[in-house]
């Protein structure tokens, strides 16, 4: 019987031979020989040591040999044991509808192992969470990602009128506290789902580090010129915990991005437009950016969702009307965010200044409330329908 | 019938996951199967032959002594089943490459180290060997895990430290753990030279003694047979035993042992504890 044979030259099981042998062994069948030569001090040992942990036989070589090898290893069926039920974790381009818990963290595509532990992914349905747009939003994510340090202006000199300035600090001080819910909301859905919506998850934890990165330059902004910053009311804070309460997925979608970060899109662009200053200016747009990704994914996924099971809208529905009553006697907007908006839209005191401060946060109001009604039609609402429900959403924007 | 019980040591924590894991196996297949965890084999073993557990996963040495302590007393124990990777160990004793000791003889008059005093491996089998070679040496023990029969890889990986730093001429450890050791770094690559090689012998097995019912053990070894390494559901347990497949027990690997337990008068014949330094 012709063996085959492998030389190991000097190399030792302790520093990497494993590879050589198991390449080797590999094609053989179950019961094959393979004659193992080499030099490496206790090959003759290790080798027996190893054949035992891996499921191989060693036997010496035959007697008589002219040149006989180190040892003789026959192999095993472990490893093919190993794989035989093992199966593929869909393919690399293809979402499942459904992928089954036991895929777990494997990458999408993989070869996985049967058994192990079945973590439990609760958000596991691919109507419930997909959008086909997502892939390329998450490219579009990652490569638009900005240095606080370096993108925004914050050396540019500026002169700004003390009240004006304080009415910044408290735009800021709103706009942060905003963010804080704005990051929890997506953060809290990101380790319920499932691996195999990798695209989703991808863009969500960016998401989130876009929220990190806006409460930094708000909060940055707000103590540029002060060293305080402004207030924080019961109402503004209600508003944000009935987001941030909301468990279901959808829901908490529909209400955070498509309604509140699509109302917030608005708001920085007013705050873009109307900006006393250069700082911040810039920091609305920056963040502006990203609140129209986080919104395009939110109507997206809604709207496949909305496809594939039309009754998803009832609950939309319902959810709108659930907030709007439990914050039914809650203030919504700060008093003082309204003001410092007016105040900073009108750049100064005069009663024409003034005027035309609180009629660019009326046409704000306007702008909001017509965004929305636009997404909820895209949501597959009819218009008098999507009127009625955008009258509902919150008075503190998010 | 009661069910059948086993006694197993808990040397590591693992031991919980496992036996609960197969335990569960035996009783959906209709073999009530119950285990029990003990700090030591000594005891494990008085227990098994006085009737208290039906079988004992037992560490070689539990295994002579229990085989001893049973024919005391008019039994027979026998090993049902034991691992794969339990077949043919070897122990090595390992010097540092620029010791002039080229066979185990020339440790003569040397300082040796050795896992703990109750290790198989790396105490009695090499030390009984040494003596066997003319070598009379200065034993250095590293007792980590007494009572637990060298389950305890700590002992020595601790004795291969001390060969590193030059505190011991030579080291014994089984062959498994001088390529770790090297694996890992706790001992350099071309630091250490094999001198010598002791073995084959069998580790491990699952020991019973005849009072148990027969019924009860002869499922009790269909089903162990019977586990394959290709169920996704035993696979974990298999890994996590260090087993491929559970093989039939087998009487012939324990002649090493048997005559280093004689020789270091460690047990005496009817299995009384005899070395005076071992407290369990
Ligand atoms: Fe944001
Ligand atoms: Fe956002």
């Amino acid at each position: 019987m012709t063996e085959r044979r492998l030389d190991l030259g000097g190399l030792g099981l302790d520093r990497g031979a494993h590879l050589l042998l198991r390449r080797t062994l590999e094609p053989l069948a179950p019961g094959d020989r393979l004659a193992v030569d080499g030099r490496a001090p206790a090959l003759a040992v290790h080798l027996g040591a190893w054949c035992r942990a891996e499921g191989h036989r060693l036997e010496s070589p035959a007697p008589g040999l002219a040149e006989p090898p180190v040892a003789v290893v026959v192999r095993g069926d472990r490893d093919d044991e190993r794989w035989m039920t093992a199966t593929r974790a869909g393919a690399p381009g293809d979402v499942v509808r459904r992928p089954p818990p036991e895929w777990g963290l494997a990458a999408r595509g993989a070869l996985v192992e049967a058994g192990g532990p079945e973590p439990m992914f609760d958000l596991d349905d691919r109507d419930l969470l997909w959008a086909d747009v997502a892939p390329r939003l998450y490219a579009h994510a990652a490569a638009r990602q900005w240095d606080p340090a370096m993108a925004i202006p914050w050396n540019e000199p500026f002169q700004v009128p003390d009240e004006v300035e304080a009415a910044v600090v408290q735009v800021m001080t709103y706009l942060t506290e905003n963010e804080q819910a704005a990051l929890i909301v997506p953060a809290r859905f990101l380790g319920r789902i499932h691996p195999h919506f990798r695209e989703v998850v991808q863009l969500l934890a960016v998401q989130v580090a876009d929220e990190a990165r806006h409460m930094e330059i708000f909060t940055r902004r707000a103590l540029l010129r002060h060293d305080e910053l402004g207030t924080s009311s019961a109402g503004g804070r209600a508003s944000l915990f009935a987001l941030v309460e909301e468990t279901d997925f959808a829901l908490a979608s529909f209400l955070l991005s498509v309604l509140g970060e699509g109302s917030f899109v608005d708001l920085l662009a007013f705050l873009e437009r109307h900006a006393p200053d250069p700082v911040t200016r810039r920091v609305a747009w920056l963040a502006m950016q990203d609140e129209r990704r986080h919104v395009l994914f939110g109507v997206a996924h809604l709207a496949q969702h909305a496809k594939a099971d039309p009754k998803v809208r009832d609950r939309l529905r319902a959810a709108i009307e659930r907030r709007y009553d439990a914050l039914r006697d809650t203030a919504g907007l700060n008093a003082e965010v309204f003001d410092s908006l007016v105040l900073l839209a009108a750049g100064g005191w005069s009663p024409e200044q003034i005027e035309t401060g609180y009629a660019r946060v009326q046409r704000l109001e306007a702008d909001m409330d017509q965004g929305r009604r636009r997404r909820l039609e895209r949501l597959g609402f009819p218009a008098d329908e999507a009127e009625a429900l955008s009258a509902l959403h919150t008075r503190n924007f998010m | 019938m009661g069910p059948l019980v086993m006694g197993a040591v808990c040397y590591d924590p693992k031991v919980v996951t496992i036996w609960t894991g197969f335990r569960r196996w035996f009783v959906e297949r209709g073999l009530p199967f119950d285990f029990v965890l003990y700090s030591n084999y000594e005891r494990q073993v008085e227990d098994l032959v006085a009737g208290h557990i039906q079988a004992a996963w037992n560490s070689p040495l539990a295994w002579v002594r229990a085989r001893r302590l049973a024919s005391a007393h008019g039994l027979t124990a026998r090993p049902l089943v034991m691992r794969d990777t339990d077949r043919d160990l070897t122990t090595v004793i390992v010097v540092r490459t620029d010791s002039a000791a080229e066979k185990p003889a020339d440790l003569d008059g040397r300082t040796v180290a050795t896992g703990a005093v109750d290790s198989p491996q790396a105490t009695l089998i090499p030390l009984a060997g040494l003596a066997e070679f003319g070598a009379e040496v200065t034993v250095r023990r590293y007792d980590v895990g007494v009572g637990l029969h060298g389950d305890h890889i700590s002992g020595e990986r601790d004795a291969a430290r001390a060969l590193a730093a030059g505190e011991v001429d030579a080291a014994c450890l089984l062959d498994a753990s001088h390529l770790t050791f090297l694996r890992e770094g706790t001992l350099r690559a071309g630091a250490t030279r094999v001198i010598g090689q002791i073995g084959p012998y069998d580790h491990c097995n699952m020991t019973v003694v005849d009072t148990a019912p027969a019924a009860l053990v002869d499922r009790f070894a269909e089903l162990l047979l019977g586990m394959s390494y290709s169920d996704a559901r035993l696979r974990p347990l298999l890994d996590l035993e260090g087993l491929h497949s559970w093989e039939a027990g087998r009487v012939t690997g324990y002649e090493v042992l048997e005559a280093a337990a004689d020789r270091l008068g460690f047990y005496g014949p009817e299995g009384q504890i005899l070395a005076a330094d071992y407290r369990p």
